[in-house]
């Protein structure tokens, strides 16, 4: 848990997120993920044998959470409305650059 | 008072109280219009050194003023926030105002929906004056990575008003809002609330619904009130909390009166002091303020019991594998297809999505999602992500544990008071630091309240946490309000 992150590390993980990041903004994320990684390695010091993982509190409280409503279909958002927000349609679809090159 | 201190002008007073607004409306002595049409007033005057507003919603406000006023005339029964002017965080959607999370990447995004404590609110006879600033994407402790400009500190103006909201503190602090809304994650109500001298609300998790929060963390994120006395804003989470069928998380635990709750006083409660928020890192005078304050608690009746919460440690360093994880995930939905900023020109379709992200999104957003995506990556996700959600349940479960023994817990709500703009900025590492006291009931789930507790020498607020267990809010408010009672209160703007 206490490995090194290199710039070709931030750049393949920049890849995974969709973030493009200029040269010497890469040697910077670098350094910086290296630092909280470095912190967080403090972790390291628990024994965590057998905890189960909490992902989230609800099962934690005593009353009323979590409970999923009917699956039943209601009405949404009109579509006009959403698209009217989107950079660039053909008022029926959102329009993007194309998907694959030739 | 020092000289360190400088105000933007020489006397402000604090707001009125919820209930002394209503009656005055209710009497027919003030006007829900007129009212608002001061606010707007003093954000015009205030604003342009705050710049705590992003934008205003005159129309829709004045709108609902004017409702209130034709109910009032009537005689009709005012609703119970009947003509109060509040304002919006710039992460919560409200219908006909812009919506960024003060992010360049949602950019001239108008939502077509209100968040539901925003939709509750104006049922509730509030006026929503505008929308305010806040860190890009709720990520941050001092309002300076908002893409429109940092917020500046009402109380000294050279210094940060704390973050993630810090524009809902500033504009209570500032008297340009009655109340606000403000979301927290990891400390965001809590800690500007501390460092701009009023009080901030993290409800349980699930207690209010996280409609309509533009989501950052959403096993952490909560959305909660921030008002300049514990009462108003007891009386604001009542208003906002309760069941949403819209939000599976959302309890459906009944809501009780808080107001009502905030007046049974202290006497007797059960406070506990963890050894562990004590120690190195908390400023003599900050610790100095809190221990008055755990005085003023125990002459209130309270018998204060020392305790400790030993994984506390461990809290910044799981946070911070936890929340950007779940980040990483949430902001992968900004990808300029849909809504908001769109990199022009690109040739392909992934070219366009790496060019909006990467011109959208500020410099924190982008360490929080690379650290994120790191930390869920193969090879990587049990020793990061797994781990942090094994320790999250050993800090909860402590948590637990300590609520058997005592009905709150009282600490410092930041190591520091507020600090001058930039002294943090280049250090992301030490800006992580400064959430070292708020982050573990982030990730417990469980509530608390920011109340102001004193002032430096230099006349710097100091805000004590009151932790309570899970939907107890009830004691929270009641040890906040004895603190209140002793402590000053709200700072509120001084003479020079």
């Amino acid at each position: 848990m206490t490995a090194k992150v290199t710039v070709e590390d931030v750049e393949r993980v920049a890849e995974l997120g969709h973030l493009e990041l200029a040269p010497g903004e890469s040697q910077r994320m670098q350094h910086d993920l290296n630092a909280i990684l470095d912190y967080v390695a403090e972790l390291n010091e628990l024994d965590t044998t057998g905890v189960i993982p909490l992902a989230q509190v609800s099962d934690l409280l005593s009353v009323g959470a979590g409970e999923l409503r009917p699956d039943a279909v209601l009405p949404s958002l009109d579509r006009a409305v959403v698209l009217s927000q989107a950079p660039e349609t053909d008022g029926v679809f959102f329009k993007v650059p194309k998907v694959i090159e030739r | 008072m020092s000289s360190e201190v400088k105000t933007t002008e020489s006397y402000v007073e604090l707001p009125k109280t919820l209930s002394e607004l209503r009656a005055g409306i209710a009497s027919g002595s003030t006007r829900a219009t007129d009212l608002a049409a001061g606010y707007y007033q003093r954000i015009e005057l205030k604003n342009p050194r705050l710049n705590a507003y992003l934008s205003l919603t005159k129309e829709r406000a004045l709108q609902q003023a004017a409702h209130v006023d034709a109910l009032a005339a009537k005689g009709d029964p005012l609703p119970i926030l009947a003509g109060i002017p509040v304002g919006i965080k710039y992460a919560l959607v409200m219908k006909v105002a812009p919506v960024t999370a003060s992010s360049k990447i949602l950019q001239g995004y108008y939502p077509p929906y209100d968040a539901t404590a925003v939709a509750k609110l104006e049922a509730s006879g509030a006026v929503l004056l505008g929308k305010l600033n806040c860190d890009e994407f709720a990520m941050g402790g001092s309002n300076e990575n908002s893409a429109y400009g940092p917020v500046r500190n009402p109380i000294d103006t050279e210094r940060v008003p704390g973050g993630s909201s810090g524009g809902s503190a500033a504009a209570v602090a500032a008297n340009m809002a009655v109340a606000t809304l403000g979301s927290d994650t990891g400390g965001s109500i809590r800690q500007p609330a501390s460092f701009c001298g009023v009080v901030g609300v993290l409800p349980t998790y699930g207690r209010v619904s996280r409609y309509g929060l533009i989501a950052f963390a959403s096993s952490l994120d909560r959305v909660g009130p921030f008002a300049a006395n514990v009462r108003d804003a007891a009386t604001m989470l009542g208003v906002i909390a309760g069941h949403d069928p819209k939000d599976a998380t959302s309890s459906s635990a009944p809501v009780p009166d808080y107001a009502a709750e905030s007046d049974k006083g202290a006497e007797r409660m059960r406070i506990g002091v963890p050894a562990e928020y004590f120690g190195e890192g908390l400023e003599p005078e900050v610790r100095a303020a809190i221990e008055s304050g755990i005085a003023a608690l125990e002459a209130a009746g309270c018998s204060v019991k020392k305790i400790s919460l030993p994984h506390t440690k461990y809290a910044i360093p799981t946070y911070y594998l936890v929340a950007t994880a779940e980040a990483s995930a949430n902001l992968a939905r900004y990808d300029g297809v849909r809504y908001g900023y769109r990199s022009p020109e690109s040739e392909t379709l992934s070219a366009m999505y790496c060019h909006s992200r990467d011109e959208g999104f500020g410099a924190e957003v982008k360490r929080r999602i690379l650290l994120g995506t790191y930390a869920l990556s193969a090879g990587y996700y049990d020793a990061y992500y797994l781990k942090a959600q094994q320790v999250r349940r050993l800090l909860a479960e402590e948590f637990l544990r300590a609520f058997a023994e005592v009905d709150a817990i009282v600490t410092p709500t930041s190591p520091t008071p507020a600090f001058k703009i930039g002294e943090k900025a280049d250090d992301p590492l030490a800006m992580y630091l400064a959430d070292i006291y708020t982050v573990t009931a982030s990730l417990a789930g469980i509530c608390g309240v920011n109340v102001p507790c004193g002032t430096t020498e230099a006349g710097l607020p100091v805000g004590m946490q009151v932790l309570a267990a899970h939907l107890n809010e009830s004691a929270a408010f009641r040890v906040a309000r004895a603190v209140e009672a002793t402590c000053g209160g709200a700072i509120g703007l001084r003479r020079e």
